[in-house]
């Protein structure tokens, strides 16, 4: 292989310096999110779970649940859904065959960010009133 | 020499491997459209509840709107997860860890939604239910 004459000539993008475009950003960011939102989803499940046990145990799950760290585990949650709701109306785009080209893809993308911020400003907003 | 036509041995190993189909897609679409309309609703369901004292949480989670929402966004959500992590598995792992990693997935879901579904059922049994519904 040492002989192979390399030169100055470009290589396919190697992945650990590949700047990753918005799409794909914002494509990875559904996984993670959908895993996120599992926080959120438990400790309200088990708040419900403790609300049909007794008032003591919904006592110590509602104190955790309107901590700060339980709204701020709440508020990334919500975000977390939001963003990955988004996502998925996004697929049912693609599977449509629409929003294929790459200024389509990049404006999507910025919708998915602006918009599951927007939606999760809005439940703040929802639950404060 | 074989007799099955490599046209045959290649069918049904799509790019994802054997046992995949489209099925698996569809499952994941028909979800995520029972989720555009139960993850907003399950939101202000739960939303209105938080802040409520004890009996009042018990009693609201009796009421048929919130109970159905709460059990329909689970069971379905859980469902629509254990597919969708199934690919981020598939993906990341393989052999052992990919079964065992398979199998957590499922167990962690039913375990979810067996926990609301019980949740669920004790609110609207418990005497705080009967007592705002009468």
């Amino acid at each position: 292989m040492g002989d192979i004459p390399r030169g100055n000539r470009p290589l396919s993008p190697h992945l650990s310096v590949y700047r990753l475009p918005i799409a794909a950003i914002t494509s990875i960011m559904t996984r993670i999110t959908g895993q996120a939102l599992v926080a959120g989803l438990l400790l309200v499940v088990w708040w419900l779970v403790a609300a049909a046990t007794g008032p003591r145990a919904f006592a110590t799950a509602d104190w955790v649940l309107r901590s700060w760290i339980g709204y701020l585990v709440l508020l990334g949650s919500v975000w977390a859904l939001w963003y990955h709701f988004l996502a998925g109306i996004r697929h049912f785009f693609y599977d449509a065959r629409l929003l294929m080209t790459k200024p389509e893809a990049r404006q999507a993308s910025w919708v998915l960010i602006w918009g599951s911020v927007g939606l999760t400003l809005l439940t703040l907003l929802l639950f404060v009133i | 020499m074989r007799y099955i036509t490599p046209r045959k041995a290649a069918k049904g190993l799509g790019a994802a491997g054997p046992g995949a189909s489209t099925a698996h897609h569809w499952g994941m679409t028909v979800s995520s459209a029972a989720l555009l309309i139960l993850t907003p609703a399950f939101i202000l369901v739960v939303a209105s509840a938080i802040g409520l004292p004890h009996d009042a949480v018990v009693a609201y989670f009796s009421r048929p709107y919130p109970a159905i929402v709460t059990a329909l966004f689970l069971v379905v959500g859980m469902h629509h997860y254990i597919n969708g992590t199934r690919i981020m598995i598939d993906d990341y792992l393989d052999h052992a860890e990919r079964k065992v990693a398979i199998i957590l997935s499922h167990l962690f879901g039913w375990a979810v939604i067996a926990a609301v579904v019980y949740a669920l059922a004790r609110m609207m049994l418990s005497p705080a239910a009967v007592v705002v519904v009468s």
